[in-house]
């Protein structure tokens, strides 16, 4: 009714930004392929065998004796380890990641669906749930049941799943309005069916642009938890317990701390590039803007 | 606008006592206390029967509410494990982590506040670009990461500031702030990197609505303009950041007070968690996540303060 | 009226265009706008009519650019490539603007007494105390009922119409040479949409105001106007009096703009 009749499409509002993006997800999405290959050619081939120790050549710098980034102080190869470590830390987050969109997905769409009063319900325990971030979860988990990757998984897991309903809530509440909804509810069509057949789909962007985030902060979150000891045990390699022992040793080979805190920070930048600039491409009606 | 304060306060009432209800569930101990006790000269029979002396199989109902009267006057019992009084250990250590949020939020604010408004008014232009890129690598470093680099910096290198340790502010308020910088810095470069882009895309928002237009059009320049008319619409959104990042902070202080062994409530959740002393584990988690969710029942306060249009929403 | 061909233009615009990376949207435009005069400018969307004003008064968005050369009465600048602190003592004070969209135009966190008042505080034609005056003042003159509780509150209290009109409230504060209205009528509901327009019309006739009026509505246009300009695809296609327009329209594109008037202008009056 207040719309304007004449959208003048020349007429930009003053202020809105010429974005270009596109050069961005494609190097988010380089950076995600090869730490995803790292850790695939890992189970075939490292550098070095990850239990064979160089003990001539401990806490040596790049280069040195084959040692492409050097080794650590009882003298491990650490791009071997790092190669390794990737697997450990793609594997927490698929799990993790898997475990929010697996059951926060249902939810937000319930949530989408149901009554207003239902809705605020689902919302507000969702709320409570935020108020546990992994960290919290996992050092709750790990003083009950002693800290592990399985801890970590769940934690993570757990913590992602509020981002997961909030934003499939918004999503599918965009699509229920929409006209094609309607029509089928006019047809008869039950709320299962609908769920199943018009919003799902049409949420599924959400979901990867989702997990893309949500995998990022997961990353973070395990690299945090195997720095506390409170993850994968310490004969698996991981990129936040190699930073946890090159603390110890700052003053006499700071190489060895900068080598995982990199690969960690890059892995983080890869998902969240490629969460955003998916998320710029997506129908900006079901970002709810 | 009562009535709006009042539903939030249920609402806040509520959501913690389902948090405390879960905390106490999860977090539940058992006969472990009886256990402890004993030691290794307990027999099955004894602790069960010390386990029933105690009260600790008592109807779990009744063992919440009482869990619950005495958390909610600070009282978390004695640890089984180490035998101290756990409330008065949790604010002890929560005044030491409260210097250490609050300095990370703040450093955290005065990076975000200009960075944010100057790559939102840049943007499109290449220093714009520039303060964007800076602000998403800093969201991909762990704070960890950050205090590793800055001790090698400005600890072992230069030798500038202490690697660790923590002074009492009443004490020695110049060794206080020596030993906190690297810890503020490492929190709020992070969290300030993330605030960055929300300030950003929060005023890009601004800059974009017609009642800017409207403030130039009386004859602001486009800065005046945005102090004017924009930041207080653009603050609604960022409030709610500044929310979520004050609890990822406290929480966070788990790594960054381990990394500069500064004796706050993080320190003394993760030494717990590995002594797997459930009791102290359930103090101070209730303690964190009442925090957590006092903040943002204020958040919510504070939206009905800055948005008018919320006032009268719940007006009528 | 002989006499206002002697008289200087308060406007006058010459070979403005608008471009977008290297594309040009608004192709050349010239104009002349006379103390008083009423100008309307006409054109479909997209024929480059907002962009044009929003050229005049120095808005248009970053990634748009303007040539060609703007002059105002008494600047001594060319408007277009001035510097923002000088473009900002003449929005305001010399240009006011109402836009299209009264929904979104005002602060939704600010009184709208104090967004009245602003104008005049920014531009120093009032003391704190005489803006508050005025602006009581300014709202009764827009024909808004109860002025004094209209500036006590928010814009979301208020309905488009109202809205729309302390927008023109705020664009005559400092009596300005020039008022400048983007489709000021577009958004609103049929049944506001005539008395917004009269009182735009007593409104620029009080304060002795030139109008540069955008429709894409010819029947609008020829209400409030005394010379209207056809633009179509970023140029001026056809420019004359109203009458004469309406009455021997040369370019098809006009035809077919004053076709649609007349099948809407049942429903505009």
């Amino acid at each position: 009714m207040t719309a304007p009749a004449t959208a003048t499409p020349l007429a930009v509002p003053a202020g809105t930004p010429f974005r270009p993006l596109g050069p961005l997800v494609y190097i988010g999405a380089g950076i995600v392929a090869f730490i995803a290959l790292a850790a695939v050619v890992s189970f075939f081939w490292t550098p070095f065998d990850l239990l064979y120790l160089d003990y001539a050549h401990r806490s040596a710098g790049p280069g040195t004796a084959g040692h492409w980034l050097g080794t650590d102080r009882i003298g491990r190869d650490i791009a071997t380890r790092l190669m390794v470590g990737a697997r450990t830390t793609l594997y927490v987050g698929i799990v993790a990641v898997g475990i929010a969109a697996i059951a926060g997905t249902p939810i937000g769409i319930v949530a989408g669906m149901v009554r207003p009063g239902w809705s605020e319900v689902i919302m507000r325990a969702n709320d409570v749930l935020l108020a546990f971030p992994a960290l919290l979860l996992a050092l709750i988990l790990a003083a009950k049941y002693g800290g592990s990757v399985t801890t970590a998984m769940v934690a993570i897991g757990v913590a992602s799943l509020p981002g997961f309903v909030r934003v499939i809530r918004s999503g599918t509440i965009q699509v229920m309005s929409t006209d094609y909804v309607l029509a089928a509810r006019v047809a008869g069509r039950r709320a299962p069916g609908i769920a199943a057949r018009h919003v799902l789909p049409n949420v599924s962007g959400l979901i990867i642009v989702q997990a893309s985030s949500a995998y990022a902060i997961a990353i973070l979150a395990e690299a945090g938890l195997s720095f506390l000891g409170l993850g994968a045990p310490a004969s698996v390699p991981s990129w936040g317990r190699m930073l946890a022992e090159a603390q110890s040793l700052l003053t006499i080979a700071p190489l060895t701390a900068l080598w995982p805190g990199l690969a960690i920070a890059l892995a983080v930048l890869g998902f969240n590039l490629l969460g955003d600039g998916l998320r710029d491409r997506l129908d900006p009606q079901l970002l709810g803007r | 606008m009562i009535w709006e304060l009042l539903r939030r306060c249920l609402i806040f009432v509520v959501s913690a006592l389902a948090a405390s209800l879960l905390i106490f569930w999860v977090l539940d101990s058992g006969c472990a206390p009886a256990q402890s006790a004993l030691g290794v000269n307990g027999t099955p029979e004894s602790v069960r029967a010390l386990c029933t002396q105690m009260g600790l199989n008592r109807p779990f109902p009744v063992q919440y509410l009482d869990w619950l009267r005495g958390a909610a006057r600070g009282d978390f019992g004695i640890s089984y494990v180490s035998g101290v009084a756990i409330g008065p250990q949790v604010t002890d250590q929560l005044a030491v982590t409260f210097w250490l949020v609050l300095g990370g939020i703040v450093v955290a604010l005065l990076i975000a506040g200009p960075l944010g408004m100057l790559s939102a008014l840049r943007n499109g232009r290449p220093s714009g670009y520039l303060l964007s890129g800076l602000s998403q690598i800093g969201v991909a470093v762990p704070a960890f990461l950050a205090a590793i680099l800055l001790v090698l910096v400005f600890a072992v290198r230069l030798d500038w500031l202490p690697a660790n340790g923590y002074v009492v502010p009443a004490a020695d308020p110049v060794q206080f702030l020596r030993h906190m910088v690297l810890p503020w810095l490492s929190l709020g470069f992070v969290q300030g990197a993330v605030l960055t882009r929300y300030v950003r895309s929060a005023v890009l928002d601004e800059l974009g609505q017609d009642y800017l237009r409207t403030a130039r059009a009386k004859g602001l320049t486009p800065f005046r303009a945005l102090a004017r008319h924009g930041l207080r619409n653009a603050a609604i959104p960022v409030l709610t950041v500044i929310g979520v990042q004050l609890v990822t902070i406290l929480v966070g202080a788990v790594i960054i007070e381990r990394i500069f062994t500064i004796p706050g409530i993080g320190k003394g959740l993760a030494d717990a968690a590995e002594r797997r002393d459930l009791l102290t584990v359930q103090g101070i988690v209730f303690t964190l996540v009442m925090i957590a969710l006092l903040i943002s029942f204020l958040v919510d306060v504070a939206y009905q303060l800055i948005d008018p249009r919320l006032r009268t929403a719940a007006r009528r | 009226m002989p006499t206002s061909q002697t008289v200087e233009p308060i406007l006058r615009v010459r070979g403005v265009t608008v471009s977008a990376g290297g594309t040009e949207l608004v192709h050349g435009v010239d104009l002349d706008l006379m103390p008083g005069e009423r100008v309307g400018i006409i054109g479909a969307s997209g024929s480059g009519k907002t962009l044009t004003c929003m050229a005049v008064a120095g808005l248009l968005s970053g990634g748009l650019r303007a040539a060609g050369s703007i002059r105002l009465v008494g600047v001594a600048t060319d408007l277009i490539g001035a510097r923002e602190s000088a473009l900002a003592k003449i929005r305001g004070m010399r240009i006011g603007m109402v836009f299209q969209e009264p929904m979104t135009a005002l602060n939704p966190t600010m009184r709208i007494g104090k967004q009245v008042a602003e104008v005049m505080r920014i531009h120093g034609t009032q003391d704190r105390r005489g803006a508050a005056r005025a602006t009581v003042e300014l709202l009764n003159q827009t024909g808004l009922p109860d002025p004094e509780r209209i500036a006590r509150s928010y814009p979301h209290q208020l309905s488009g119409g109202q809205r729309q009109r302390v927008v023109l409230a705020i664009a005559m504060a400092n009596g300005p040479d020039v008022l400048i209205c983007d489709e000021p009528t577009t958004a609103l509901d049929v049944t506001v949409q005539a008395t917004v327009l009269a009182l735009i019309d007593r409104r620029v006739r009080e304060e002795n105001a030139a109008l540069l009026f955008i429709s894409h509505d010819l029947a609008v246009v020829a209400e409030v106007c005394d010379r209207v300009l056809v633009m179509y695809g970023g140029h001026v296609v056809e420019t004359g009096s109203v009458l004469q327009v309406l009455a021997d329209p040369q370019h098809p594109h006009t035809r077919r703009l004053l076709a649609d008037a007349e099948l809407s202008l049942p429903g505009a009056r």
